[in-house]
């Protein structure tokens, strides 16, 4: 499976291009469809052939869910949980002068190492509790709670 | 001399060494027998040596208050040629690089090359970070090693154990050794005379210094106990860039200073991240180790010297 890194780039989650992570019924968008977890990886600055006929229906469910964000900062992730709806794009922005990553504790997920000012986003389609940590410093945890509104 | 020895009072008394008592340091503790007590020990198959610790070398690692780690750890490597005698072999308890990639591990073993000594590695959780998850490690300094990179050798009747503990960490966790490692230390162990000194070097502390940072091994006292039955275990590790010791019993545990930047001391301060101290005071807080193995005195000679002096 496919990782997407996002480096000193704001995550196109963040912006419009989140209509090609969200774009689900899209069949030729970029995005990453993990199984058996439900959880999609926000594409990188390139968007896929298709984005620009994503439905009009898509696009505005993208506006109905606001893009989220977890700063790394002193050995802890802010907020250590955090509570989105389903289809939110989740980004994690290391702010610490030391590496960190993002890893799922069930292994379902896993960012690449991320030095600083370096980002990590992914979609999270499905309600339920996506329980996190940094693979190099263990102690870090945090949680995602995805439930609807 | 001060009823509390200074740094520079002790090795005042290691430079006496000649004179006719040895001085040894175990956790903070002095301790001095004549040398005829110490030649007259039995310990017949343990020749003098001494070796060297280097750690935490992360390379690649370039913010306050270090902007070029590759250069203090030249600097380490110049030290450590200008020594008088010349250690036997380096040990380098991990963190090697900062991010795990080709040029910071060449760059490290091109300056480490500068000695001209074998250097024996541990990984650090910063040399886990390629794709593979610390394959690019084992791929380049895992020759020989078993599991994820565990290994012993001898040495003039020292027995040197290498134990991974930053492998497959587990949220929440701190380091970890596993089952597998285990097994194979209690059969690496196994047969060994108990008179046998030993030295553990691995990379994050095997007592816990400060759970909250995962300062510490999840799994260690289950190592630790395989080990009690040896007069003398020596447990050397970097990670938390600072030199901190403790003896329990037998054991003797350091942890060694790092060659790019200090830590914080356990708990003080918000985070375990680089200690920003001015660009003066660098070098006093960036260190090597030298371990004296003396024939006969039970804990092994351990002195940490700065960049600075």
């Amino acid at each position: 499976m496919h990782q997407i890194f996002l480096r000193r780039t704001l995550a196109c989650g963040l912006a419009g291009c989140a209509a090609v992570t969200l774009g689900a019924a899209a069949p030729a968008s970029s995005m990453h469809v993990m199984h058996p977890h439900p959880l999609v990886k926000t594409a990188a600055s390139a968007p896929a052939p298709g984005h620009a006929a994503a439905p009009e229906a898509t696009l505005m469910k993208v506006a109905a869910t606001a893009p989220a964000v977890v700063k790394i900062g002193n050995f802890t992730f802010g907020p250590e949980v955090l509570t989105v709806a389903p289809g939110t794009t989740v980004t994690w922005v290391n702010e610490d002068d030391i590496p960190h990553t993002v890893a799922a504790s069930d292994k379902s997920f896993r960012s690449k190492v991320m030095d600083t000012d370096d980002r990590f986003s992914m979609t999270f389609a499905k309600p339920g509790t996506y329980e996190y940590f940094c693979s190099i410093h263990p102690h870090m945890t945090g949680k995602v709670v995805v439930k609807a509104p | 001399m001060n009823k509390q020895p200074s740094r520079r009072g002790f090795l005042e008394c290691m430079g006496w060494a000649g004179t006719g008592l040895v001085w040894s340091v175990g956790g903070g503790v002095l301790s001095s027998v004549s040398l005829d007590q110490a030649l007259a020990a039995p310990k017949a198959s343990v020749k003098p040596f001494s070796f060297l610790q280097v750690s935490d070398s992360h390379i690649g690692f370039n913010k306050p208050p270090n902007p070029d780690a590759r250069a203090t750890f030249r600097e380490a490597m110049a030290k450590i040629k200008a020594l008088p005698e010349q250690p036997a072999f380096i040990l380098h308890t991990g963190d090697i690089s900062q991010l795990s990639r080709d040029q910071e591990f060449d760059d490290a073993d091109q300056i480490l090359k500068e000695t001209g000594l074998t250097v024996f590695h541990v990984p650090g959780e910063h040399d886990m970070l390629d794709e593979g998850n610390g394959a690019a490690y084992l791929a380049r300094y895992g020759k020989g090693s078993l599991g994820d990179g565990w290994y012993s050798f001898d040495h003039n009747g020292v027995h040197f154990v290498a134990l991974i503990n930053v492998k497959e960490l587990k949220a929440g966790g701190m380091g970890h050794l596993g089952e597998a490692q285990l097994a194979w230390l209690k059969q690496d162990l196994t047969g060994r005379s108990s008179s046998t000194p030993v030295v553990v070097f691995t990379h994050v502390p095997m007592w816990t210094v400060y759970a909250d940072w995962g300062w510490g091994t999840d799994d260690s006292t289950q190592a630790m106990a395989l080990l009690g039955r040896f007069g003398s275990v020596t447990v050397l590790n970097g990670h938390i860039h600072q030199v901190i010791q403790k003896v329990e019993g037998n054991v003797a545990f350091h942890t060694a200073r790092s060659t790019a930047f200090p830590q914080p001391a356990p708990g003080q301060g918000p985070s375990p991240g680089p200690l920003k101290i001015p660009a003066g005071e660098l070098r006093a807080a960036l260190g090597v180790r030298t371990v004296t193995v003396t024939r006969g005195s039970h804990p092994l000679a351990v002195v940490d010297a700065s960049l600075a002096t």
